[in-house]
């Protein structure tokens, strides 16, 4: 053993822990800006499907917020967040569960974030929901599907804000959706990747259908494929052979786009209707491939939902990300720009009711709690779990190839009012759809 | 009836996946005793490489059908090129060590290859569906089916014929087996095992790139695919034995149409079959159904 | 006092010193370092069983079958962090020795493998079972410490004070058991078992304790971590990548002492920690590097650098 060698490594090692050491002295704060975490799938199957649209729509609003460009109704307060720039710190989602607390809790202790804006898996959601409240943290979640985060995990929640409708309202609208435009339908399976989203979509969807169409049957052989398996000729098969006409089916990313290569190859959606809970995040990408005539869904009025809606703030959205990212915003650059929304809103809001000055944390979530405010699509309304959960109008419709303007549309939409697709405050999801919905305005 | 035929044309069709994500491994194991990980990654960088070049093939106005050239291409250039850099790189300074610490750098690696994978091609997928399209449909037992999907039965049983015959019958393929039997001896006797070695890593390199080449056409090219292929090619490898080319095609077809029947009867389960396969393969024969012998020193 | 040497001495004053530590360390320090013992025991128990030549790929099996198992006791009502971790750790044995029967006959890859199988077939289950969340896994409520229910910061420190406490007596528990003769036993069975059953020992029994234990403490590991983190969920405690990271850890401490598995453990932590915050997009890059360079360079483990300094001294 040489001893130059030894002495090398040791050095190296010495370099390195003193390194580490420095670095946990922590970074300042300066006091003319607000840290805003922005976690986010930015590797693995996630990302493209959900991570970096939402990244993309969380940075043109932040960008915006910081340079004061932002039209009506955000165009009167002025730069920042009350006047303060945002310096986002983006970092990535992947990982479980355990990882997120760990990151969080760094995020929070040793880079002193101001809030948290992000976080796309229900159960990255869940894990975080605790530790939010327990550091109380101001915790903006602008997607995540599960309901069990206000009504389980944190029933008085007091730092933590989910800014979109959650997965009860996906299924309730589908249900509604068929029940108004395949009224004569024969019985429904489905298609949904075996882990906690497609479960639970399946679950939602399932019982909606009992309430409203209670004589049609569900199919027992609904199909699991593993999440990520990517390979679904069995499935296809399967469905085929099925009697049912009607396919429910919550994939998406990768999964989805394999499935509709493998289903349309072998004519699965010309024999079988099918049912797309979440396939906005793909339409744009597969361009002609898209399967027309199937019912399709955004979670919410999102995305494709969005392309006609025409008001300052939604074009000038729409214009900005085509140009920059030179594809159209799908659901998540939606949904997490109506989380970012959020923030502005609340802190200009707390602003003012401060006599102008910079806002405390309190200030903020007092403003944002109950408050209604303009997303990009559609209203949002915090009326849930205390003013902490929003509802927004929820929309399904066909989707079509538009010929002319050679891009996919949407036609025969459907718009359901808030209060008929969200259980009303303080009641559980589950045992709304058990026991017949009731409450729902329609 | 109908339903049996189906059961089986799906089966096929799974077991050949399984078998051509799953074979280059074995390959590699049955020689080297290495449980490389970042097959993965080769099935991984196959698939995109794959997708590139059919997507930069049909911008020409060449025969439709040269585009299953660029499928091969793809998994010849990826699996040299890895197969090369890793084996020559990295993987000869660790033959001295323990086992597990290879699988452990292999495992290091794979991980390494994951970002290195979005660092050339991002986050976006990738589609390359011209040759699935290109072959069109046939119908069986009256279900339509994809040719490109059939045709992975034929790929599967070319190559698994060819490598047990290149195996069996040929000179190198002694060279391999007497390695494979032992290397100190076969070294002592002059075979130069360096370079026995360094072909078989590449062979089993381009192996694990063509499955993922192959598959390319049928999915969507993006993040994460290499991961999910890692377990489940394990888990082939284990139940037909490991380092067994015949043993991974009987465990392919064994997984492949229980997994078939599960979908059409009892879809619920269909998470456990292949698991549940390996582990009472295990506990019955613990070295795979067609593992070689061993000798056992004292 | 033949237990007194220098390993235990020297637990012992890293015992004390982060006794003290524990009420002026910054938070999120405090969480990484509950982490690193968590991790850190089931870097032990593996550490265990590498001396007899053995390396388990699915030791997330007992780290999740512990967690779920505790976590599973707050649903029913049960609070109370000594209740929780002993019996995370118990069911966790239990489960080892009842597949310790079958695993003790396999050695090499085979046992690595097959421990993985076994693994992958627990997260299919909990994957399976929407009433513990699926894959979302569900939350685990503060636990009390006999009847003391800390708030705020105060659990975390708490936890870290319980959690020191029991890794301190495990630690040293295996450091004296490795010298006994069953013990040492384990070197043993790793050179050449066919001449240790001639010696009239059962390498196949010797194995099967080694195996309970290291799932014992993997039970252990998952329970706090499930405390600490306040939530389950199958993908960061059932998952094979999990596994992964267990041997990870092991192979940066090093077999060479038993202190060293929360050293790596630490240290695993913080090269993930800095990656993640630097390089967010290629923080596998950097872990798999630094893993690579590991093994290139430092082949016995962090440990080995200690040791390297010690010799250097003398």
């Amino acid at each position: 053993m040489n001893i130059y060698k030894r002495s090398g490594r040791a050095t190296l090692l010495a370099t390195g822990l003193a390194a580490a050491v420095s670095l946990t002295a922590g970074i300042a704060n300066a006091a003319d800006e607000v840290i805003m975490a922005v976690p986010t799938f930015l590797t693995g199957a996630g990302a493209p499907a959900f991570g970096v649209p939402a990244r993309n729509g969380a940075e043109v609003i932040i960008e915006a917020i910081n340079k004061g460009t932002l039209p009506a109704p955000y165009d009167k307060s002025g730069k920042g967040l009350a006047g303060r720039q945002i310096k986002a710190l983006i970092y990535d989602e992947s990982g479980g569960g355990a990882k997120q607390v760990t990151e969080f809790r760094n995020k929070v202790q040793r880079q002193n974030v101001d809030l948290f804006v992000g976080y796309i898996s229900s159960g990255t959601c869940a894990a975080i929901t605790p530790v939010a409240e327990e550091l109380k943290m101001l915790t903006i979640f602008p997607i995540c599907g599960t309901p069990r985060i206000f009504e389980e995990i944190n029933k008085n929640p007091k730092y933590v804000f989910r800014t979109m409708g959650h997965a009860t309202a996906d299924g309730v609208a589908e249900a509604h959706y068929v029940k108004a435009n395949m009224p004569g339908v024969k019985g429904y399976t489905g298609i949904n990747q075996n882990y906690a989203w497609g479960q639970d979509s399946w679950r939602d969807f399932d019982l909606a259908m009992k309430q409203l169409m209670p004589g049609v049957p569900a199919s027992d052989k609904a199909q699991w494929p593993k999440i990520f398996s990517g390979q679904y000729g069995t499935e296809i098969s399967a469905l085929m052979l099925s009697k049912e006409p009607l396919v429910h089916n919550s994939m998406w990313g990768g999964d989805l786009e394999a499935f509709i290569f493998q289903g349309a190859a072998r004519g699965l959606f010309r024999k079988k209707k099918l049912l797309f809970s979440v396939a906005d995040t793909s339409v744009y990408r597969l361009g002609k491939k898209v399967p027309t005539g199937v019912i399709l869904g955004a979670r919410g009025p999102y995305g494709i939902f969005a392309a006609n809606v025409d008001t300052p703030l939604n074009n000038w959205f729409r214009k900005v990300y085509i140009d920059r990212y030179s594809v159209p915003p799908v659901g998540g650059s939606y949904q997490a720009a109506q989380g970012v929304l959020a923030a502005k809103y609340a802190y200009d809001k707390a602003a003012g009711m401060n006599g102008g000055k910079f806002p405390s944390k309190d200030q903020v979530i007092a403003a944002l709690e109950g408050a209604t405010y303009q997303g990009l699509a559609a209203k949002v309304h915090m009326n849930r779990s205390n003013g902490h959960q929003a509802a927004t109008i929820h929309q399904i419709g066909i989707l079509e190839w538009d010929k002319e303007a050679g891009e996919p549309i949407m036609t025969k939409v459907t718009t359901f009012p808030a209060d008929c697709v969200m259980p009303p405050p303080g009641v559980n999801g589950t045992e709304w759809l058990k026991g017949g919905m009731k409450g729902a305005k329609c | 009836m109908q339903e049996l035929i189906v059961i089986l044309v799906d089966g096929l069709v799974f077991s050949s996946y399984l078998f051509m994500v799953a074979v280059g491994l074995t390959v590699i194991f049955g020689v080297m005793k290495i449980l490389n990980v970042t097959h993965g990654s080769f099935y991984a960088f196959g698939a995109y490489m794959s997708a590139t070049l059919i997507g930069a093939y049909y911008e020409t106005d060449w025969p439709e059908f040269g585009g299953f050239l660029a499928i091969f291409a793809a998994a010849l250039i990826i699996g040299v090129f890895f197969g090369i850099v890793l084996e020559r790189g990295l993987l000869r300074f660790l033959y001295h060590r323990d086992e597990h610490i290879i699988v452990l750098a292999t495992f290091a690696m794979f991980l390494v290859l994951e970002d290195v994978l979005m660092m050339i091609w991002g986050t976006d997928p990738y589609y390359a569906y011209e040759p699935m399209a290109l072959l069109g449909i046939v119908d069986i037992a009256e279900l339509t089916f994809d040719v490109y999907s059939l045709t992975l039965i034929g790929l599967a049983a070319i190559v698994g014929l060819g490598l047990w015959l290149g195996l069996t019958k040929t000179k190198w393929g002694k060279l391999l087996l007497a390695v494979i039997f032992d290397r100190e001896i076969s070294q002592a006797m002059g075979i130069n095992v360096t370079v026995v070695f360094t072909v078989t890593f590449v062979i089993g390199a381009i192996m694990g790139a063509l499955g993922g080449a192959y598959i390319a056409p049928t999915i969507s090219v993006s993040p994460g695919i290499g991961v999910e292929v890692i377990v489940l090619a394990f888990a082939v490898v284990v139940i037909g034995g490991m380092g067994s080319i015949p043993g991974a095609m009987i465990g392919a077809v064994l997984v492949g149409v229980s997994r078939a029947a599960a979908v059409h009867k009892f879809p619920e389960i269909e998470l456990f079959v292949i698991y549940a396969i390996m582990a009472l393969v295990l506990a019955i024969r613990p070295e795979g159904l067609f593992a070689p012998a061993q000798a056992r020193k004292i | 006092m033949r237990y007194l040497d220098k390993t235990v001495v020297g637990l012992s004053i890293v015992f004390v010193a982060l006794v003290f530590a524990d009420f002026f360390m910054a938070e999120w320090m405090r969480f990484i370092g509950l982490q690193s013992l968590a991790r850190g025991a089931v870097a032990l128990g593996l550490l265990v069983l590498w001396r007899t030549g053995l390396v388990s790929f699915g030791h997330a099996l007992y780290f999740g079958f512990g967690a779920y198992a505790a976590a599973m006791l707050t649903l029913i009502g049960y609070h109370d962090a000594f209740l929780l971790v002993f019996a995370g750790t118990l069911s966790a044995g239990v489960l080892a020795f009842f597949l310790g029967f079958l695993l003790r006959r396999y050695r090499a890859i085979f046992f690595a493998l097959l421990n993985m199988a076994f693994s992958m077939i627990l997260y299919g289950v909990i994957v399976k079972t929407e009433e513990l969340g699926s894959t979302d896994g569900f939350s685990v409520l503060t636990p009390t410490f006999l009847g003391y229910a800390p708030e705020g910061e105060a659990v975390q420190t708490t936890l870290f004070l319980f959690t020191l406490c029991f890794t301190y007596i495990i630690t040293v528990g295996v450091h004296l058991y490795m010298k006994t003769t069953l013990g040492s036993m384990s070197m043993a069975v790793r050179e050449n078992e066919i001449r240790v059953e001639y010696l009239g020992y059962s390498a196949e029994k010797v194995i099967h304790v080694k195996y309970v234990f290291s799932g014992l403490v993997a039970g252990f590991g998952g329970a706090i971590m499930a405390l600490a983190v306040g939530q389950v969920d199958p993908d960061s405690m059932a998952n094979w990548n999990v596994s992964g990271e267990f041997v990870f850890i092991t192979i940066l401490s090093g077999i060479g002492n038993v202190g060293a598995t929360f050293i790596g453990a630490f240290v695993f932590e913080l090269i993930r920690t800095y990656a993640f915050e630097y390089a967010p997009q290629i923080w596998q890059f950097i872990l798999g590097g630094s893993l690579l360079a590991i093994i290139m360079f430092l082949p016995d483990g962090i440990w080995s650098l200690f040791s390297r300094f010690r010799k250097s001294e003398g």
